[in-house]
C-alpha cells in the first residue's frame, strides 16, 4: 500500500528538486563567478505570491487547542530570542531581561527559559555575565545592525567585538542594496568574511525580507545565506516593515528544507519583528510542522524573535493552568 | 525536538438544531408526501442516521409545480427586479447569519471537512446570492435585450458534492430573473435543502416561489421530465444528463446540464514548484476529489517529474484524514457505500492495468466510509484510470514533453470541464488557455471558483454555463424571441 512510486517506467532517473543535476550543490562552482552564482540563484523555481499566501493563510486556521495549545506554548517560550535593540538599551534594562529570559515568570520555575537574549554588541558582556550558569545563550546583532551600510572592515570589527565579549550568537544583516543591484557575489563574500569572523559563534542572517519585497527574492536570498554558510536565516531586523510575515516564513521554511535535502546540512530559521500573540506564535509553529516536520521543532533550529510575545504567552498560559485571564499586571514588565 | 500532536478540535454541533424528520417544502410550507414514504439520510463519517426525509412521488412533484407555476403568474413574475433583488439580498444575509450552522448541516449530512464547508462552500453560497441579487434589477443589460423575459418553472436537479452550494448556482440566477423553481436536493444530502427552505420562510419569501422535493433519481426524474416545467437545469453523472436530454428532447424546454469531467491539471518545469504541489493536492483532494472540475490527471512534464513527484507524496503525508467535523481535518469521508464501492473498483482497474499505486499513510476509521489519498503513477492515456471519472480522492499521473503534446493529451478525454496551467512564463499560459477545450481554465491555481465568473463544460461535461452574466442567459428569454 505504501510503496513510494519513484521509478515508474520512461521516465528520468530521480535529480535533484533544484539544481537538476545530482544530490550535492558544488558551492564553490556555483559561486566561482558573479554570472555562474546569478544564474543558480535564478535557476531556482519561482514562488507564486498569490499561492504561497493561501498556503500560509489556510496554515493559520489550524485550531490548536487544550493540551496542543499548552504544549505549543511551552515550546514557542523555549524558542524566544527575547531581544532589545533600542538606543536606549542600558546595562540595567539588559540585566532585568536577563533574569526574565532565565525564569519567565517568578511564580512558576515549570516555565521553560528562553533560547536567547539578543542585545547590540557592547551590551553583550553584561548579558553574558547575567545568564551565566542559566543556559541562555546570548546572541548579539552586528555588522551595522540595522541598515548594513558601513564598509566590511566595520562589519567585520562588530562582530568580532561582539564575538569577544563572549556572543554565542551572532544575527548579522546582508547587504540589500547589493542585493537588490544583482551583486550577488558580493553578498556572499561578506556573508563568508562575517562567518569566519564568528569563529565558533552561530552565524544567523537577516535577509530584511520587508527590503527584499518578492518572495522570488526571499527564496533567493535564502540559498545564498545559506550557502555562504548561515547556520540561521532570519526573516527582519523589527526596524522594517512588514517584519516576519507568516508567507516569508513559508518561503524560507521551503529554502531550508530543499537546502538539506540537496546538501545534507540543516539551517535553522528565525522570524522576528511583528510576532505579538501567543495565537501568532502558534501560527509558526503549525507553519514549521506542516512545511518541514518536527526535525526543525527545536529552539536549535528555529526561533522567533520577539519582545513583547512573552508575556502574551505567559498569559495564555496561566489562563490554561488556572482556567481565568491573569492579566498584565501579573506577569513583569521589563 | 518536539512534536506538536493537534488535539483533537471538533466544532460543535450545538448550533444546528435538527428536526428528526422533514417533510416536503411546497408553496412555503412543510407538507407530508401524499404516498408517506420517507428515508434516511446518514452521517457518512459515522453511519449515524441524522434525519428522516420524504420522498416525493409523481403526485407531490404535480403539487409543487403548481405552486411554483401559480407563484410564478401570481406574484414573482409581476415584482420589479428590484423587489426581487430585496428577497434575494435578505437571504443572502440569512445564510451569511447562518453560516456556521449550514456548515455544520453540510459536514454531517456530506462527509467534507468542516474546514472546507465553513471556509469555502458557505462564504460561496452567500456571495453567490448576493451576486445575483444584484442582477435582478439589472436584467436589462446581461446582453439579451432591453427587457429579457423569465421561462416561468424551472426544475432542477443537484448533485451531493456541494449540496448547497450547488442550490446556490441554481436557485439564485433562477429567481435574479423572476422564474420560481423546484428543485430536488441529492438523496444523500438533502439536509441544507431544507434548512434552506426554512430561510425562504424565514425571509418572507413568498410562497411557491421556491419549492424544495426530497427524494431520489425518480423524484428527480419527476420534477425534469414534468410537461409544466420550462426549465431544465441539472449537475450530475455524464450519463443521467445524457438521458436527461434524451427526454427532454423536443418539449421546448430550455436545458442546462452540468456534467462530468477528467480535468488536466499541467505542470511545466518552469513552475512554482511549491504552489504547484499546493494546487495538485488541491486539484484533486479538495472535497475528497468529489468535484466535477476536479485536476484528476496530473499532466507533469517529464524534466521535473521526480521532484514533482517527490515534493507531491512528502506534501501528501500531511494531509489530515478523519473525522470531518475536527477544525484540523483535511481529508473526510466518502459520500456514501455506493461511491465507495465505485472509487474502489477504478482504483481496482488501474492496478489491473499496470499503474502504480501510491497510498499516503493514514489509519482509517473503522465506521464510515473512507478511501485514502492515492496517487497512481505510470499511468497511460490508454487506462481507465485517465479516461474515466473516479470522483475520488485518486490522481492518475502521467507525463509530457512539449506544450504541443501536453496540449493534444490533456484534450485528449471525452470531457472538457476544467484544467490548470502551471508555469511562470505568461504568454505560455495564453498560448496553453487558447488551446485547451475545457471551460475553465486556470493559471497557477486550480479550484477557485468566484460568483461572478461562468463556469460550465465542452463535449461530455455538459452545456451551458453557470455563474457571471453568462449564468442569467439560460434563466431568461430574450427580448422579440418565443
Amino acid at each position: 500500500m505504501t510503496v513510494p512510486a519513484r521509478e515508474p517506467a520512461g521516465v528520468p532517473v530521480p535529480m535533484n528538486l533544484i539544481t537538476g543535476s545530482g544530490p550535492d550543490i558544488d558551492v564553490e562552482r556555483i559561486t566561482s563567478s558573479p554570472a555562474a552564482l546569478r544564474a543558480f540563484l535564478h535557476g531556482l523555481p519561482g514562488v507564486d505570491q498569490v499561492g504561497a499566501d493561501a498556503r500560509a493563510a489556510a496554515l493559520s486556521t489550524r485550531s490548536i487547542k487544550t493540551t496542543a495549545k499548552s504544549a505549543a506554548i511551552d515550546l514557542a517560550i523555549s524558542m524566544i530570542d527575547l531581544t532589545t535593540l533600542e538606543g536606549m538599551d542600558t546595562p540595567g534594562k539588559v540585566r532585568a531581561m536577563c533574569a526574565k529570559a532565565a525564569r519567565p515568570d517568578p511564580r512558576d520555575a515549570g516555565v521553560p527559559p528562553v533560547a536567547a537574549v539578543c542585545v547590540y554588541s557592547d551590551l553583550v558582556a553584561v548579558a553574558v555575565d547575567a545568564l551565566a550558569g542559566s543556559g541562555v545563550r546570548v546572541a548579539s546583532v552586528a555588522t551595522a545592525f540595522p541598515s548594513g551600510r558601513a564598509s566590511l572592515g566595520v562589519k567585520l570589527t562588530d562582530t568580532a567585538d561582539a564575538v569577544a565579549a563572549g556572543a554565542g550568537e551572532v544575527d548579522m544583516v546582508i547587504d540589500r542594496g547589493a542585493f537588490l543591484s544583482g551583486r550577488y557575489l558580493d553578498v556572499f563574500d561578506e556573508i563568508s568574511a562575517i562567518r569566519t569572523a564568528c569563529g565558533p559563534a552561530h552565524l544567523k542572517v537577516i535577509l530584511e525580507t520587508g527590503e527584499l519585497r518578492t518572495y522570488d527574492n526571499v527564496r533567493r536570498a535564502s540559498w545564498l545565506a545559506m550557502l555562504a554558510g548561515a547556520d540561521f536565516i532570519k526573516t527582519s531586523t523589527g526596524k522594517v516593515s512588514p517584519a516576519a510575515t507568516l508567507p516569508v516564513t513559508l518561503v524560507m521554511l521551503q529554502a531550508v528544507r530543499d537546502f538539506r535535502d540537496a546538501t545534507g546540512r540543516q539551517v535553522g530559521v528565525k522570524p522576528a519583528g511583528g510576532i505579538r500573540t501567543t495565537k501568532d506564535a502558534i501560527r509558526y509553529l503549525v507553519l514549521v510542522n506542516e512545511t518541514v516536520g518536527q526535525d526543525w521543532l527545536d529552539p536549535a533550529w528555529f526561533r522567533l524573535g520577539a519582545s513583547s510575545l512573552l508575556n502574551d504567552l505567559l498569559m495564555q498560559r496561566s489562563k490554561l493552568t488556572t482556567g481565568h485571564y491573569s492579566g498584565p499586571d501579573y506577569v513583569t514588565v521589563d | 525536538m518536539a512534536t506538536l500532536d493537534y488535539a483533537p478540535a471538533p466544532e460543535s454541533r450545538a448550533i444546528l438544531d435538527l428536526r428528526s424528520s422533514y417533510g416536503l417544502f411546497i408553496d412555503g410550507t412543510f407538507v407530508d408526501p401524499l404516498e408517506g414514504h420517507g428515508f434516511k439520510t446518514v452521517n457518512p463519517a459515522t453511519e449515524e442516521v441524522l434525519a428522516e426525509v420524504a420522498e416525493a412521488s409523481a403526485a407531490d412533484v404535480d403539487r409543487a409545480v403548481a405552486a411554483a407555476r401559480r407563484a410564478y403568474q401570481q406574484v414573482w413574475s409581476r415584482l420589479p427586479g428590484r423587489e426581487r433583488g430585496k428577497y434575494l439580498f435578505r437571504i443572502a444575509r440569512l445564510i451569511a447569519e447562518r453560516s456556521r450552522e449550514l456548515a455544520v448541516a453540510e459536514t454531517l449530512d456530506n462527509g467534507k471537512p468542516i474546514r472546507e464547508s465553513r471556509d469555502v462552500d458557505l462564504p460561496l453560497v452567500a456571495a453567490h446570492f448576493f451576486y445575483y441579487a444584484g442582477w435582478a434589477d439589472k436584467l436589462g443589460y446581461a446582453g439579451l435585450g432591453t427587457a429579457p423575459r423569465p421561462l416561468g418553472v424551472a426544475g432542477q436537479v443537484i448533485p451531493w458534492n456541494f449540496p448547497l452550494l450547488m442550490l446556490a448556482w441554481k436557485v439564485a440566477p433562477a429567481l435574479a430573473a423572476g422564474n420560481t423553481v423546484v428543485l430536488k436536493p441529492a438523496e444523500t444530502t438533502p439536509l441544507t435543502a431544507l434548512l434552506f427552505a426554512e430561510i425562504c420562510q424565514q425571509a418572507d419569501l413568498p410562497a411557491g416561489v421556491v419549492n424544495i422535493l426530497t427524494g431520489a433519481g425518480p423524484t428527480g426524474q419527476a420534477v425534469l421530465a414534468h410537461p409544466d416545467v420550462d426549465k431544465v437545469a441539472f449537475t450530475g453523472s455524464t450519463a443521467v444528463g445524457r438521458s436527461i436530454a434524451a427526454a427532454v428532447a423536443g418539449t421546448g424546454k430550455r436545458v442546462t446540464l452540468e456534467l462530468g469531467g477528467k480535468g488536466a491539471n499541467i505542470v511545466f518545469d518552469d513552475a512554482p514548484l511549491d504552489q504547484a504541489v499546493e494546487g495538485i493536492v488541491n486539484g484533486i483532494f479538495f472535497n475528497q476529489g468529489h468535484v466535477c472540475c476536479a485536476g484528476s490527471r496530473l499532466l507533469v512534464q517529464e524534466s521535473v517529474y521526480q521532484p514533482v513527484l517527490d515534493s507531491l507524496t512528502r506534501r501528501l503525508g500531511t494531509l489530515r484524514l478523519g473525522d470531518p467535523m475536527d477544525k484540523n481535518t483535511d481529508i473526510g469521508a466518502i459520500n456514501s457505500a455506493e461511491q465507495l464501492g465505485r472509487i474502489r473498483a477504478l482504483a481496482e482497474a488501474g492496478d489491473a492495468e499496470g499503474a502504480t499505486r501510491w497510498t499516503a499513510e493514514c489509519t482509517l476509521p473503522s465506521r464510515g466510509y473512507w478511501f485514502p489519498p492515492t496517487v497512481f503513477t505510470g499511468v497511460t492515456q490508454a487506462h481507465r484510470i485517465a479516461r474515466e471519472e473516479i470522483f475520488g480522492p485518486v490522481l492518475s499521473v502521467l507525463t509530457f514533453r512539449t506544450p504541443d503534446e501536453a496540449v493534444a493529451k490533456a484534450n485528449n478525454t471525452p470531457y472538457g470541464l476544467s484544467a490548470g496551467i502551471w508555469t511562470e512564463k505568461g504568454s505560455r499560459i495564453l498560448w496553453m488557455a487558447q488551446r485547451l477545450r475545457a471551460g475553465v481554465v486556470w493559471a497557477n491555481t486550480f479550484n477557485r471558483f468566484d460568483p461572478t465568473s461562468p463556469f460550465g463544460g465542452y463535449k461530455e461535461s455538459g452545456y451551458g454555463r453557470e455563474g457571471g452574466q453568462h449564468g442569467l442567459a439560460p434563466y431568461l428569454a430574450s427580448e422579440g424571441s418565443q
